[in-house]
């Protein structure tokens, strides 16, 4: 099983930024309805994707610096970053198909 | 392709659908219900439902669609997670086509509710995530202390107006009539309310800025007048449209999309059955949309009985 591991301001930096492999981070926070439709989605492609792209999930409310210095104001927002840099931006519910064109995309 | 064939087949979990699915259950009918997100439908993105009876002091409508989703469980409703992209008619067998392979029943209800409509103006689709949003729920802790507008004038839109307030410096609510559709109570509060304010016959014509929304440029409907307003966010809520383009093929709908039934919630097609926003002339609340699914429950039981 690999879940979405939860992250914080203080280790974004570590397990984002600095990670060798693409990561998709699912920015989200617990009134949002959205959020809670495109988090099992989350759940399937990051179990599909396990071992190429690490999935993690950043709660809005409880880390507003990480939100803030990328300039969510919509949430869900999903951003894919290769080598600490936002390649793939991707605002609202979206379909699973869609999804995995922008994680083949960033694989390419 | 999934070989067996079910007596149901319910597209949409939404009120209308899972209350569709409660009846068509407990009638013993072998029943599938598909969603493409969310149980509730629209009503899991509202903060509080203070019109569904039963529930004095309010329900969060992401619980009542929970809630009413273990409801149809409990009695035997099986359910899928997918969209459905085409019906196909075979004889009296019908083929629901969707994202997650194809079904097989001898009746359809549609139940699949309505979406968001946009405004189609320039920048929006630019802008949106950088200060366009069809979700205040979601979105409004992103515009504390800032100027935020909301375009539209009905329940969402008071609701929604209502919620930003909370958090943003100043709500202006753009509406394009002299007075609100939003309920008495809805109003009054919005009325009462020092941080909302309101631009009447008035519609967005632009969303300009550069990385995020800046301003609005807005056209009085009445005198013609242009003006701007600067503003951090614009939250639409003009209204929904059907999700209806897949059915266009095999029936008939209204102007705006809607399917046209009767009172048995019936369409012109034997064995299709609509439910919920998604019908003609629907009043598009939680409870009427429980009881279309309810009464095409029945219905679907008696056509089934008569086949």
């Amino acid at each position: 099983m690999s879940k979405p591991v939860p992250i914080t301001d203080s280790d974004f930096e570590k397990t984002v930024l600095q990670s060798e492999k693409p990561v998709l981070v699912d920015f989200w926070a617990t009134w949002c309805g959205p959020c809670r439709m495109v988090a099992p989605i989350v759940d399937e492609l990051a179990e599909e994707y396990a071992g190429k792209i690490s999935f993690v999930k950043l709660d809005v409310d409880q880390n507003p610096k990480t939100a803030a210095k990328y300039s969510i104001m919509s949430i869900p927002t999903l951003l894919i970053f290769k080598q600490g840099k936002p390649v793939s931006h991707i605002v609202g519910f979206r379909p699973k198909e869609e999804l995995r064109r922008s994680l083949a995309g960033v694989l390419g | 392709m999934d070989n067996h064939s079910y007596d149901v087949v319910i597209i949409g979990g939404g009120p209308a659908g899972l209350s569709a699915g409660l009846y068509t259950s407990r009638a013993r009918l072998d029943s599938l219900l598909i969603e493409k997100g969310l149980w509730g439908g629209q009503i899991a993105n509202v903060e509080q439902i203070e019109n569904f009876p039963g529930f004095p002091d309010g329900i969060g409508g992401f619980e009542l669609g929970q809630l009413m989703q273990q409801q149809a469980a409990k009695y035997g409703l099986k359910t899928v997670s997918g969209q459905v992209t085409a019906i196909e008619l075979h004889g009296e067998q019908k083929i629901i086509k969707t994202t997650e392979g194809d079904f097989t029943a001898k009746v359809v209800i549609i139940a699949g509710g309505s979406e968001r409509q946009k405004l189609g103006v320039p920048g929006e689709e630019k802008f949106t995530g950088k200060g366009v949003s069809y979700c205040a729920t979601c979105d409004a802790a992103f515009f504390r202390d800032r100027p935020v507008a909301i375009a539209g004038g009905g329940n969402s839109a008071i609701t929604e107006a209502l919620h930003l307030s909370r958090y943003a410096s100043k709500v202006t609510i753009i509406h394009r009539r002299h007075q609100l559709r939003a309920t008495s109570i809805l109003q009054e509060r919005a009325l009462a309310e020092p941080k909302i304010a309101f631009l009447w016959d008035t519609v967005v014509e632009k969303i300009e800025g550069e990385d995020f929304v800046k301003r609005l440029r807005l056209r009085q409907l009445l005198t013609g007048e242009e003006s701007t307003l600067e503003v951090a966010g614009i939250f639409v809520a003009i209204g929904f449209q059907p999700d209806t383009d897949y059915l266009k093929a095999i029936l008939p709908l209204d102007e705006t999309g809607h399917i046209i039934t009767n009172e048995k919630m019936e369409t012109a097609i034997p064995g299709i059955l609509a439910a919920g926003d998604i019908r003609h002339n629907s009043a598009r609340q939680a409870i009427t949309a429980a009881g279309d699914g309810a009464t095409a429950a029945i219905y679907a039981e008696r056509f089934l009985t008569e086949h």
